[in-house]
Protein backbone atom coordinates (compact mmCIF):
# COMPACT_ATOMS: atom_id res chain seq x y z
CA UNK A 1 0.00 0.00 0.00
CA UNK A 2 1.25 3.48 -0.80
CA UNK A 3 2.03 5.22 2.47
CA UNK A 4 0.32 8.59 2.45
CA UNK A 5 0.23 8.91 6.24
CA UNK A 6 2.61 11.89 6.10
CA UNK A 7 -0.25 13.83 4.46
CA UNK A 8 -2.34 13.51 7.61
CA UNK A 9 -0.38 16.35 9.19
CA UNK A 10 -1.93 18.66 6.57
CA UNK A 11 -5.43 18.02 7.96
CA UNK A 12 -5.82 19.83 11.29
CA UNK A 13 -9.14 18.19 12.12
CA UNK A 14 -7.54 14.75 12.11
CA UNK A 15 -5.75 15.83 15.31
CA UNK A 16 -9.07 15.89 17.13
CA UNK A 17 -9.76 13.32 19.80
CA UNK A 18 -13.02 12.03 21.23
CA UNK A 19 -12.85 10.62 24.77
CA UNK A 20 -9.08 10.58 24.43
CA UNK A 21 -9.00 8.60 21.19
CA UNK A 22 -7.94 9.90 17.80
CA UNK A 23 -10.79 10.60 15.46
CA UNK A 24 -11.15 8.00 12.72
CA UNK A 25 -12.99 9.87 10.00
CA UNK A 26 -14.71 7.45 7.62
CA UNK A 27 -17.38 9.70 6.12
CA UNK A 28 -15.56 11.30 3.20
CA UNK A 29 -18.34 10.29 0.79
CA UNK A 30 -20.51 12.80 2.69
CA UNK A 31 -17.84 15.47 2.87
CA UNK A 32 -14.07 15.44 3.06
CA UNK A 33 -11.75 17.12 5.53
CA UNK A 34 -9.70 20.12 4.41
CA UNK A 35 -5.93 20.50 4.30
CA UNK A 36 -4.26 23.65 5.65
CA UNK A 37 -3.38 24.54 2.06
CA UNK A 38 -7.10 25.02 1.30
CA UNK A 39 -7.93 26.68 4.62
CA UNK A 40 -5.06 29.11 4.18
CA UNK A 41 -5.92 29.89 0.56
CA UNK A 42 -9.43 30.93 1.63
CA UNK A 43 -8.03 32.87 4.57
CA UNK A 44 -5.44 34.64 2.42
CA UNK A 45 -8.05 35.55 -0.16
CA UNK A 46 -10.17 37.28 2.51
CA UNK A 47 -7.15 38.98 4.06
CA UNK A 48 -5.56 40.20 0.86
CA UNK A 49 -7.81 40.10 -2.21
CA UNK A 50 -11.45 40.31 -1.21
CA UNK A 51 -13.61 42.38 -3.56
CA UNK A 52 -16.50 41.62 -5.88
CA UNK A 53 -15.58 40.12 -9.23
CA UNK A 54 -16.10 41.32 -12.82
CA UNK A 55 -17.27 44.73 -11.57
CA UNK A 56 -14.78 47.05 -10.03
CA UNK A 57 -12.54 49.36 -12.01
CA UNK A 58 -10.06 49.30 -9.15
CA UNK A 59 -7.03 47.02 -8.89
CA UNK A 60 -8.24 45.06 -5.89
CA UNK A 61 -11.32 43.97 -7.80
CA UNK A 62 -9.17 42.97 -10.73
CA UNK A 63 -7.07 40.83 -8.40
CA UNK A 64 -10.18 39.14 -6.99
CA UNK A 65 -11.44 38.51 -10.51
CA UNK A 66 -8.09 37.02 -11.48
CA UNK A 67 -8.10 34.75 -8.45
CA UNK A 68 -11.63 33.59 -9.27
CA UNK A 69 -10.92 32.96 -12.94
CA UNK A 70 -7.60 31.28 -12.14
CA UNK A 71 -9.52 28.85 -9.96
CA UNK A 72 -11.79 28.11 -12.91
CA UNK A 73 -8.75 27.35 -15.07
CA UNK A 74 -7.32 25.02 -12.42
CA UNK A 75 -10.54 23.07 -11.92
CA UNK A 76 -11.15 22.85 -15.67
CA UNK A 77 -7.68 21.52 -16.35
CA UNK A 78 -8.01 19.09 -13.41
CA UNK A 79 -10.76 17.28 -15.34
CA UNK A 80 -9.01 17.62 -18.68
CA UNK A 81 -11.31 20.26 -20.13
CA UNK A 82 -9.97 21.64 -23.42
CA UNK A 83 -11.15 25.12 -22.41
CA UNK A 84 -11.73 26.71 -19.03
CA UNK A 85 -14.90 28.50 -20.14
CA UNK A 86 -16.59 25.11 -20.37
CA UNK A 87 -16.58 25.00 -16.58
CA UNK A 88 -19.50 26.66 -14.79
CA UNK A 89 -19.20 27.27 -11.06
CA UNK A 90 -22.34 26.19 -9.19
CA UNK A 91 -23.29 25.69 -5.57
CA UNK A 92 -22.44 22.01 -5.89
CA UNK A 93 -23.25 18.84 -7.80
CA UNK A 94 -26.94 19.14 -6.90
CA UNK A 95 -27.24 22.61 -8.43
CA UNK A 96 -25.22 21.52 -11.46
CA UNK A 97 -27.63 18.63 -12.13
CA UNK A 98 -30.63 20.91 -11.62
CA UNK A 99 -29.17 23.38 -14.13
CA UNK A 100 -29.08 20.66 -16.78
CA UNK A 101 -32.57 19.40 -15.91
CA UNK A 102 -34.16 22.87 -15.99
CA UNK A 103 -31.89 24.59 -18.48
CA UNK A 104 -31.63 21.80 -21.05
CA UNK A 105 -34.23 19.13 -20.25
CA UNK A 106 -37.18 21.41 -19.64
CA UNK A 107 -36.73 23.10 -23.03
CA UNK A 108 -36.08 20.00 -25.09
CA UNK A 109 -38.17 17.20 -23.64
CA UNK A 110 -41.72 16.47 -24.70
CA UNK A 111 -44.54 13.98 -24.28
CA UNK A 112 -43.30 10.41 -24.63
CA UNK A 113 -39.58 11.28 -24.47
CA UNK A 114 -37.55 9.25 -22.05
CA UNK A 115 -34.93 9.98 -19.44
CA UNK A 116 -32.81 6.93 -18.73
CA UNK A 117 -31.45 6.62 -15.18
CA UNK A 118 -29.88 3.89 -13.08
CA UNK A 119 -31.40 2.62 -9.87
CA UNK A 120 -28.21 3.50 -7.95
CA UNK A 121 -28.52 7.27 -8.47
CA UNK A 122 -28.35 9.75 -5.61
CA UNK A 123 -31.59 11.72 -5.06
CA UNK A 124 -29.90 14.73 -6.68
CA UNK A 125 -29.73 12.81 -9.96
CA UNK A 126 -33.34 11.59 -9.69
CA UNK A 127 -35.56 14.29 -8.24
CA UNK A 128 -34.69 17.08 -10.75
CA UNK A 129 -35.53 14.64 -13.57
CA UNK A 130 -38.81 13.71 -11.90
CA UNK A 131 -39.78 17.36 -11.70
CA UNK A 132 -38.84 18.04 -15.32
CA UNK A 133 -40.55 14.83 -16.49
CA UNK A 134 -43.75 15.96 -14.80
CA UNK A 135 -43.56 19.37 -16.46
CA UNK A 136 -42.85 18.01 -19.95
CA UNK A 137 -44.70 14.69 -20.08
CA UNK A 138 -41.45 12.77 -20.42
CA UNK A 139 -41.04 9.47 -18.59
CA UNK A 140 -38.30 8.02 -16.42
CA UNK A 141 -36.80 4.63 -17.20
CA UNK A 142 -34.39 2.88 -14.85
CA UNK A 143 -31.63 0.35 -15.37
CA UNK A 144 -31.38 -2.11 -12.46
CA UNK A 145 -28.41 -3.91 -10.93
CA UNK A 146 -26.87 -7.32 -11.45
CA UNK A 147 -25.79 -9.74 -8.69
CA UNK A 148 -22.53 -7.88 -8.26
CA UNK A 149 -24.22 -4.49 -7.66
CA UNK A 150 -23.19 -3.28 -11.13
CA UNK A 151 -25.69 -1.55 -13.37
CA UNK A 152 -27.31 -4.30 -15.43
CA UNK A 153 -26.75 -3.55 -19.11
CA UNK A 154 -28.45 -6.67 -20.46
CA UNK A 155 -31.66 -4.63 -20.73
CA UNK A 156 -29.95 -1.74 -22.46
CA UNK A 157 -30.92 -2.68 -26.02
CA UNK A 158 -34.53 -3.03 -25.00
CA UNK A 159 -34.83 0.32 -23.20
CA UNK A 160 -32.50 2.38 -25.37
CA UNK A 161 -34.59 3.51 -28.32
CA UNK A 162 -35.16 6.81 -30.11
CA UNK A 163 -37.38 8.02 -27.27
CA UNK A 164 -34.37 8.34 -24.93
CA UNK A 165 -33.22 11.99 -24.95
CA UNK A 166 -31.24 12.12 -21.72
CA UNK A 167 -29.11 9.52 -19.97
CA UNK A 168 -28.18 10.42 -16.39
CA UNK A 169 -25.69 8.17 -14.65
CA UNK A 170 -23.48 8.28 -11.61
CA UNK A 171 -19.76 7.78 -12.15
CA UNK A 172 -19.60 6.06 -8.78
CA UNK A 173 -22.28 5.10 -6.28
CA UNK A 174 -22.10 6.80 -2.90
CA UNK A 175 -23.73 3.70 -1.35
CA UNK A 176 -22.25 0.57 -2.93
CA UNK A 177 -19.10 2.17 -4.30
CA UNK A 178 -19.84 0.60 -7.69
CA UNK A 179 -18.56 2.43 -10.73
CA UNK A 180 -21.26 3.49 -13.15
CA UNK A 181 -21.21 2.27 -16.77
CA UNK A 182 -20.32 5.69 -18.17
CA UNK A 183 -18.33 4.39 -21.17
CA UNK A 184 -21.05 1.92 -22.15
CA UNK A 185 -23.80 4.52 -21.91
CA UNK A 186 -21.79 7.12 -23.84
CA UNK A 187 -21.27 4.50 -26.56
CA UNK A 188 -24.97 3.60 -26.57
CA UNK A 189 -26.00 7.25 -26.85
CA UNK A 190 -23.51 7.99 -29.61
CA UNK A 191 -25.29 9.02 -32.78
CA UNK A 192 -28.79 8.77 -31.26
CA UNK A 193 -29.06 12.42 -30.30
CA UNK A 194 -29.39 11.53 -26.62
CA UNK A 195 -27.14 13.42 -24.23
CA UNK A 196 -25.26 11.82 -21.33
CA UNK A 197 -25.13 13.56 -17.96
CA UNK A 198 -22.61 12.18 -15.49
CA UNK A 199 -22.98 12.71 -11.76
CA UNK A 200 -19.31 12.90 -10.89
CA UNK A 201 -19.78 13.79 -7.20
CA UNK A 202 -18.07 10.56 -6.10
CA UNK A 203 -15.96 9.90 -9.19
CA UNK A 204 -14.05 13.13 -9.67
CA UNK A 205 -12.65 13.19 -6.10
CA UNK A 206 -11.37 9.62 -6.31
CA UNK A 207 -10.05 8.96 -9.80
CA UNK A 208 -8.45 10.72 -12.72
CA UNK A 209 -11.16 12.07 -15.00
CA UNK A 210 -10.58 13.29 -18.52
CA UNK A 211 -13.77 14.79 -19.90
CA UNK A 212 -12.43 14.79 -23.45
CA UNK A 213 -11.86 11.03 -23.30
CA UNK A 214 -15.05 10.37 -21.33
CA UNK A 215 -17.24 11.76 -24.10
CA UNK A 216 -20.17 12.69 -21.86
CA UNK A 217 -22.11 15.90 -22.50
CA UNK A 218 -22.20 17.13 -18.91
CA UNK A 219 -20.29 16.35 -15.73
CA UNK A 220 -21.37 17.57 -12.28
CA UNK A 221 -19.27 17.55 -9.09
CA UNK A 222 -18.83 19.22 -5.69
CA UNK A 223 -15.72 20.83 -4.18
CA UNK A 224 -16.47 19.77 -0.61
CA UNK A 225 -16.12 16.10 -1.51
CA UNK A 226 -12.60 16.69 -2.86
CA UNK A 227 -10.88 18.66 -0.08
CA UNK A 228 -12.46 21.99 -1.07
CA UNK A 229 -14.93 24.31 0.64
CA UNK A 230 -18.69 23.80 0.88
CA UNK A 231 -20.96 26.02 -1.22
CA UNK A 232 -19.22 25.48 -4.53
CA UNK A 233 -19.10 22.85 -7.23
CA UNK A 234 -19.00 22.73 -10.98
CA UNK A 235 -20.86 21.83 -14.10
CA UNK A 236 -18.66 21.00 -17.05
CA UNK A 237 -20.34 20.78 -20.44
CA UNK A 238 -19.54 20.32 -24.11
CA UNK A 239 -19.39 23.69 -25.83
CA UNK A 240 -22.45 23.20 -27.99
CA UNK A 241 -24.48 21.83 -25.06
CA UNK A 242 -23.65 24.85 -22.94
CA UNK A 243 -24.60 27.13 -25.84
CA UNK A 244 -27.96 25.34 -26.15
CA UNK A 245 -28.64 25.37 -22.43
CA UNK A 246 -30.80 28.15 -21.01
CA UNK A 247 -29.91 29.84 -17.73
CA UNK A 248 -31.98 28.64 -14.77
CA UNK A 249 -31.26 31.69 -12.65
CA UNK A 250 -31.42 35.31 -13.77
CA UNK A 251 -29.73 38.27 -12.15
CA UNK A 252 -26.55 40.30 -12.17
CA UNK A 253 -23.39 39.04 -13.87
CA UNK A 254 -25.21 36.73 -16.28
CA UNK A 255 -26.38 39.32 -18.84
CA UNK A 256 -24.82 41.27 -21.64
CA UNK A 257 -27.78 43.64 -21.91
CA UNK A 258 -31.03 44.15 -20.02
CA UNK A 259 -34.06 45.82 -21.54
CA UNK A 260 -37.47 46.37 -20.03
CA UNK A 261 -39.00 43.11 -21.17
CA UNK A 262 -36.06 41.08 -22.42
CA UNK A 263 -32.37 40.58 -21.87
CA UNK A 264 -29.45 39.07 -23.64
CA UNK A 265 -27.22 36.61 -21.88
CA UNK A 266 -23.54 36.94 -21.19
CA UNK A 267 -21.37 34.35 -22.94
CA UNK A 268 -20.84 30.90 -21.43
CA UNK A 269 -19.95 30.25 -18.61
CA UNK A 270 -21.09 33.54 -17.09
CA UNK A 271 -24.67 33.24 -18.33
CA UNK A 272 -25.07 30.46 -15.74
CA UNK A 273 -23.47 32.37 -12.89
CA UNK A 274 -26.12 34.83 -11.76
CA UNK A 275 -25.32 37.04 -8.81
CA UNK A 276 -22.14 37.31 -6.78
CA UNK A 277 -20.46 33.92 -7.03
CA UNK A 278 -18.79 32.05 -4.15
CA UNK A 279 -15.43 33.72 -4.76
CA UNK A 280 -13.43 32.65 -1.73
CA UNK A 281 -14.84 29.15 -2.13
CA UNK A 282 -13.66 29.08 -5.75
CA UNK A 283 -10.18 30.06 -4.60
CA UNK A 284 -10.34 27.22 -2.05
CA UNK A 285 -11.55 24.85 -4.77
CA UNK A 286 -8.51 25.81 -6.84
CA UNK A 287 -6.22 25.11 -3.89
CA UNK A 288 -7.92 21.73 -3.41
CA UNK A 289 -7.26 20.60 -6.96
CA UNK A 290 -3.68 21.91 -6.65
CA UNK A 291 -3.30 19.66 -3.61
CA UNK A 292 -4.80 16.64 -5.40
CA UNK A 293 -2.65 17.29 -8.47
CA UNK A 294 0.44 17.38 -6.31
CA UNK A 295 -0.38 14.02 -4.73
CA UNK A 296 -1.48 12.75 -8.14
CA UNK A 297 -4.91 11.27 -8.85
CA UNK A 298 -3.38 7.94 -9.84
CA UNK A 299 -1.81 7.77 -6.39
CA UNK A 300 -5.09 8.73 -4.74
CA UNK A 301 -6.92 6.01 -6.67
CA UNK A 302 -4.28 3.34 -6.01
CA UNK A 303 -4.13 4.17 -2.32
CA UNK A 304 -7.91 3.94 -2.00
CA UNK A 305 -8.05 0.74 -3.98
CA UNK A 306 -5.52 -0.91 -1.67
CA UNK A 307 -7.25 0.45 1.42
CA UNK A 308 -10.66 -0.73 0.20
CA UNK A 309 -9.26 -4.19 -0.49
CA UNK A 310 -7.85 -4.25 3.04
CA UNK A 311 -11.16 -3.06 4.48
CA UNK A 312 -13.15 -5.73 2.62
CA UNK A 313 -10.71 -8.32 3.93
CA UNK A 314 -10.97 -7.13 7.54
CA UNK A 315 -14.75 -6.73 7.40
CA UNK A 316 -15.01 -10.34 6.21
CA UNK A 317 -13.57 -11.30 9.61
CA UNK A 318 -16.55 -9.80 11.40
CA UNK A 319 -19.25 -12.48 11.75
CA UNK A 320 -22.74 -11.63 10.47
CA UNK A 321 -21.49 -8.62 8.50
CA UNK A 322 -22.94 -8.21 5.00
CA UNK A 323 -21.32 -5.82 2.54
CA UNK A 324 -23.56 -4.26 -0.13
CA UNK A 325 -21.23 -3.65 -3.01
CA UNK A 326 -18.84 -5.20 -5.53
CA UNK A 327 -16.01 -7.37 -4.22
CA UNK A 328 -13.67 -6.52 -7.09
CA UNK A 329 -11.80 -3.37 -6.13
CA UNK A 330 -11.19 -2.52 -9.80
CA UNK A 331 -14.92 -2.07 -10.24
CA UNK A 332 -15.54 0.08 -7.21
CA UNK A 333 -14.42 2.98 -5.11
CA UNK A 334 -13.95 3.41 -1.39
CA UNK A 335 -17.53 3.71 -0.12
CA UNK A 336 -18.36 0.50 1.74
CA UNK A 337 -21.96 -0.03 2.90
CA UNK A 338 -22.81 -2.84 5.26
CA UNK A 339 -25.25 -4.33 7.77
CA UNK A 340 -24.21 -6.12 10.93
CA UNK A 341 -26.45 -8.96 12.13
CA UNK A 342 -29.78 -7.63 13.35
CA UNK A 343 -28.23 -4.40 14.63
CA UNK A 344 -29.81 -1.38 13.00
CA UNK A 345 -27.39 0.88 11.09
CA UNK A 346 -28.03 3.80 13.47
CA UNK A 347 -27.12 1.66 16.44
CA UNK A 348 -23.96 0.55 14.64
CA UNK A 349 -23.09 4.20 13.98
CA UNK A 350 -23.68 5.17 17.63
CA UNK A 351 -21.46 2.35 18.89
CA UNK A 352 -18.74 3.21 16.36
CA UNK A 353 -18.94 6.85 17.41
CA UNK A 354 -18.27 5.84 21.02
CA UNK A 355 -15.07 4.31 19.64
CA UNK A 356 -14.22 7.57 17.88
CA UNK A 357 -15.06 6.12 14.46
CA UNK A 358 -17.29 8.39 12.35
CA UNK A 359 -19.46 6.61 9.77
CA UNK A 360 -22.73 7.51 8.11
CA UNK A 361 -25.90 5.50 8.65
CA UNK A 362 -29.21 5.71 6.86
CA UNK A 363 -30.51 5.70 3.30
CA UNK A 364 -27.65 7.87 1.96
CA UNK A 365 -30.02 9.94 -0.20
CA UNK A 366 -30.58 6.88 -2.40
CA UNK A 367 -33.98 5.54 -1.38
CA UNK A 368 -34.76 3.83 -4.72
CA UNK A 369 -31.48 1.92 -4.38
CA UNK A 370 -32.19 0.96 -0.76
CA UNK A 371 -35.60 -0.38 -1.75
CA UNK A 372 -34.01 -2.26 -4.63
CA UNK A 373 -31.57 -3.87 -2.17
CA UNK A 374 -34.39 -4.48 0.36
CA UNK A 375 -32.58 -2.72 3.18
CA UNK A 376 -34.09 0.15 5.17
CA UNK A 377 -30.68 1.53 6.10
CA UNK A 378 -27.00 0.69 5.95
CA UNK A 379 -23.92 1.89 7.76
CA UNK A 380 -21.27 3.23 5.42
CA UNK A 381 -17.54 3.66 5.85
CA UNK A 382 -15.88 5.70 3.13
CA UNK A 383 -12.21 6.38 2.59
CA UNK A 384 -10.00 9.10 1.20
CA UNK A 385 -6.32 9.78 0.77
CA UNK A 386 -5.80 10.56 4.48
CA UNK A 387 -7.16 7.23 5.74
CA UNK A 388 -4.82 4.45 6.78
CA UNK A 389 -4.94 0.70 7.46
CA UNK A 390 -4.92 1.63 11.16
CA UNK A 391 -8.27 3.38 10.59
CA UNK A 392 -9.64 0.15 9.12
CA UNK A 393 -8.36 -1.75 12.16
CA UNK A 394 -10.13 0.67 14.50
CA UNK A 395 -13.33 0.20 12.47
CA UNK A 396 -13.05 -3.59 12.72
CA UNK A 397 -12.44 -3.52 16.49
CA UNK A 398 -15.41 -1.23 17.00
CA UNK A 399 -17.65 -3.52 14.94
CA UNK A 400 -16.61 -6.47 17.07
CA UNK A 401 -17.56 -4.45 20.13
CA UNK A 402 -20.95 -3.71 18.55
CA UNK A 403 -21.49 -7.46 18.40
CA UNK A 404 -20.65 -7.71 22.09
CA UNK A 405 -22.98 -4.85 23.07
CA UNK A 406 -25.83 -6.49 21.17
CA UNK A 407 -25.08 -9.91 22.61
CA UNK A 408 -24.03 -11.44 19.28
CA UNK A 409 -20.49 -12.27 20.35
CA UNK B 1 -21.26 0.36 33.22
CA UNK B 2 -19.97 2.09 30.11
CA UNK B 3 -22.31 4.61 28.45
CA UNK B 4 -22.81 2.10 25.63
CA UNK B 5 -23.82 -0.71 27.94
CA UNK B 6 -26.11 1.69 29.75
CA UNK B 7 -27.68 2.69 26.43
CA UNK B 8 -28.20 -0.83 25.17
CA UNK B 9 -29.50 -2.45 28.35
CA UNK B 10 -30.74 -5.96 28.12
CA UNK B 11 -34.37 -4.98 28.53
CA UNK B 12 -34.06 -2.60 25.57
CA UNK B 13 -32.49 -5.24 23.34
CA UNK B 14 -35.20 -7.67 24.43
CA UNK B 15 -37.99 -5.27 23.43
CA UNK B 16 -36.17 -4.54 20.15
CA UNK B 17 -35.90 -8.21 19.29
CA UNK B 18 -39.25 -9.29 20.72
CA UNK B 19 -41.53 -6.30 20.42
CA UNK B 20 -44.76 -6.59 22.43
CA UNK B 21 -48.17 -5.83 20.94
CA UNK B 22 -46.85 -5.94 17.39
CA UNK B 23 -49.53 -6.07 14.68
CA UNK B 24 -52.74 -4.19 14.05
CA UNK B 25 -56.19 -4.09 15.64
CA UNK B 26 -59.26 -5.42 13.89
CA UNK B 27 -62.05 -3.72 15.82
CA UNK B 28 -62.70 0.02 15.96
CA UNK B 29 -59.57 1.96 16.81
CA UNK B 30 -57.68 5.16 16.24
CA UNK B 31 -54.48 5.07 14.23
CA UNK B 32 -51.49 7.40 14.21
CA UNK B 33 -48.15 7.39 12.39
CA UNK B 34 -44.80 8.95 13.09
CA UNK B 35 -41.64 9.33 11.04
CA UNK B 36 -38.15 10.68 11.67
CA UNK B 37 -37.31 11.88 8.15
CA UNK B 38 -33.65 12.44 8.98
CA UNK B 39 -33.03 8.80 9.85
CA UNK B 40 -36.01 7.00 8.30
CA UNK B 41 -37.35 5.47 11.53
CA UNK B 42 -41.07 4.71 11.33
CA UNK B 43 -43.59 4.02 14.06
CA UNK B 44 -47.36 3.59 14.00
CA UNK B 45 -49.95 2.50 16.50
CA UNK B 46 -53.60 1.47 16.83
CA UNK B 47 -55.46 2.24 20.05
CA UNK B 48 -58.77 0.75 20.98
CA UNK B 49 -60.63 2.82 23.52
CA UNK B 50 -63.62 2.32 25.79
CA UNK B 51 -64.83 5.47 27.51
CA UNK B 52 -61.56 7.10 28.42
CA UNK B 53 -59.60 3.90 28.86
CA UNK B 54 -57.14 2.32 26.43
CA UNK B 55 -58.24 -1.30 26.22
CA UNK B 56 -55.84 -2.52 23.59
CA UNK B 57 -52.89 -1.35 21.53
CA UNK B 58 -51.00 -2.61 18.51
CA UNK B 59 -47.75 -1.20 17.13
CA UNK B 60 -46.04 -1.25 13.75
CA UNK B 61 -42.84 0.23 12.43
CA UNK B 62 -39.18 -0.26 11.68
CA UNK B 63 -36.04 1.45 12.75
CA UNK B 64 -33.28 1.46 15.32
CA UNK B 65 -33.39 -0.42 18.60
CA UNK B 66 -34.08 2.70 20.62
CA UNK B 67 -37.10 3.81 18.58
CA UNK B 68 -38.61 0.34 18.40
CA UNK B 69 -37.90 -0.68 22.01
CA UNK B 70 -39.30 2.61 23.25
CA UNK B 71 -42.52 1.90 21.32
CA UNK B 72 -42.78 -1.65 22.59
CA UNK B 73 -42.28 -0.65 26.23
CA UNK B 74 -44.73 2.19 25.77
CA UNK B 75 -47.36 -0.19 24.41
CA UNK B 76 -46.91 -2.43 27.44
CA UNK B 77 -47.22 0.53 29.77
CA UNK B 78 -50.39 2.14 28.43
CA UNK B 79 -52.81 -0.80 28.13
CA UNK B 80 -55.58 -0.50 30.72
CA UNK B 81 -54.76 3.13 31.53
CA UNK B 82 -57.10 6.07 31.12
CA UNK B 83 -56.31 9.20 29.12
CA UNK B 84 -55.22 11.25 32.11
CA UNK B 85 -52.86 8.55 33.31
CA UNK B 86 -51.35 8.17 29.85
CA UNK B 87 -50.88 11.91 29.51
CA UNK B 88 -49.18 11.95 32.90
CA UNK B 89 -46.92 9.16 31.69
CA UNK B 90 -46.03 11.08 28.52
CA UNK B 91 -45.20 14.10 30.65
CA UNK B 92 -42.97 12.08 32.98
CA UNK B 93 -41.29 10.32 30.08
CA UNK B 94 -40.44 13.61 28.41
CA UNK B 95 -39.04 15.01 31.66
CA UNK B 96 -36.99 11.87 32.22
CA UNK B 97 -35.56 12.08 28.72
CA UNK B 98 -34.80 15.83 29.10
CA UNK B 99 -37.03 16.54 26.11
CA UNK B 100 -38.99 18.88 28.35
CA UNK B 101 -37.25 21.00 30.94
CA UNK B 102 -37.84 20.17 34.57
CA UNK B 103 -36.90 17.76 37.34
CA UNK B 104 -36.48 14.12 36.47
CA UNK B 105 -39.48 12.38 38.11
CA UNK B 106 -37.61 9.07 38.33
CA UNK B 107 -36.54 8.04 41.85
CA UNK B 108 -32.98 6.64 41.73
CA UNK B 109 -33.58 4.94 45.10
CA UNK B 110 -36.48 2.94 43.72
CA UNK B 111 -35.67 1.91 40.14
CA UNK B 112 -38.75 1.21 38.06
CA UNK B 113 -41.16 2.68 40.60
CA UNK B 114 -42.25 5.62 38.44
CA UNK B 115 -42.04 4.49 34.79
CA UNK B 116 -41.31 0.76 35.05
CA UNK B 117 -39.14 -0.73 32.32
CA UNK B 118 -39.18 2.60 30.49
CA UNK B 119 -36.65 3.89 32.98
CA UNK B 120 -34.07 1.76 31.16
CA UNK B 121 -34.19 4.38 28.41
CA UNK B 122 -32.43 6.92 30.62
CA UNK B 123 -29.12 5.77 29.12
CA UNK B 124 -30.17 7.52 25.89
CA UNK B 125 -29.72 10.91 27.57
CA UNK B 126 -25.94 10.61 27.20
CA UNK B 127 -26.49 10.36 23.41
CA UNK B 128 -28.33 13.59 22.53
CA UNK B 129 -28.64 12.73 18.82
CA UNK B 130 -30.59 9.60 19.75
CA UNK B 131 -33.16 11.21 22.05
CA UNK B 132 -35.44 11.83 19.08
CA UNK B 133 -35.37 8.07 18.44
CA UNK B 134 -36.73 7.34 21.91
CA UNK B 135 -39.33 10.08 21.51
CA UNK B 136 -40.80 8.92 18.17
CA UNK B 137 -43.32 6.50 19.72
CA UNK B 138 -44.39 9.11 22.24
CA UNK B 139 -45.10 11.86 19.75
CA UNK B 140 -47.10 9.30 17.79
CA UNK B 141 -49.00 8.37 20.95
CA UNK B 142 -49.69 12.05 21.63
CA UNK B 143 -51.25 12.26 18.16
CA UNK B 144 -53.34 9.13 18.69
CA UNK B 145 -54.53 10.36 22.06
CA UNK B 146 -55.67 13.66 20.58
CA UNK B 147 -57.67 11.71 18.01
CA UNK B 148 -59.15 9.47 20.70
CA UNK B 149 -60.15 12.48 22.81
CA UNK B 150 -61.74 14.10 19.76
CA UNK B 151 -63.78 10.94 19.20
CA UNK B 152 -64.81 10.62 22.84
C1 LIG C 1 -23.34 10.41 -5.90
C2 LIG C 1 -23.69 11.78 -5.40
N1 LIG C 1 -24.31 12.64 -6.20
C3 LIG C 1 -24.65 13.88 -5.81
C4 LIG C 1 -24.39 14.32 -4.54
C5 LIG C 1 -24.82 15.70 -4.16
O1 LIG C 1 -23.75 16.50 -3.85
P1 LIG C 1 -23.97 17.91 -3.14
O2 LIG C 1 -24.82 17.64 -1.93
O3 LIG C 1 -22.60 18.37 -2.79
O4 LIG C 1 -24.66 18.81 -4.11
C6 LIG C 1 -23.75 13.46 -3.65
C7 LIG C 1 -23.45 13.90 -2.28
O5 LIG C 1 -24.06 13.58 -1.30
C8 LIG C 1 -23.40 12.16 -4.09
O6 LIG C 1 -22.80 11.31 -3.25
Amino acid sequence: MIDLSALRADFPILQRTFDGRDLVYLDSAATTQKPVQVIEAVDAYYREKNANVHRGAYRLSAEATDAFEQARTKVASFIGSPRSDQLVFTRGATTALNFVAYGWGLHRLGEGDRILLTIMEHHSNIVPWQIVAKLTGAELVYLGLDDDYQVDLTELDRVFDERVKIVAVSGMSNVTGARGPVDELVAAADGTGAIVVVDGAQLVPHDRVDVAAMGADFLAFSAHKMLGPTGIGALWGKEERLEEMEPTEGGGEMISDVGLTESRWAPVPHKFEAGTPPIAQAVGFGAAVDYLDKVGMDTVRDHERALTAYALERLAEVPDLRVYGPRDVDRRGGAVSFELGDIHAHDVATILDEHGVAVRAGHHCAKPLMRHLHVPATARASFYLYNTPADVDRLTEALLDARRVFGLA
Amino acid sequence: MSPLDELYREVILDHYRNPRHRGSLNGPHVHAEGLNPSCGDEFALDLSVEGDTITDVAIQGQGCSISQASGSMMADAIVGRNFDEVEDMIRKFRLMMTIDEGDNPVDPERPGAVLGDLEALQGVRKFPVRIKCADLAWTTLTDALAKARANA
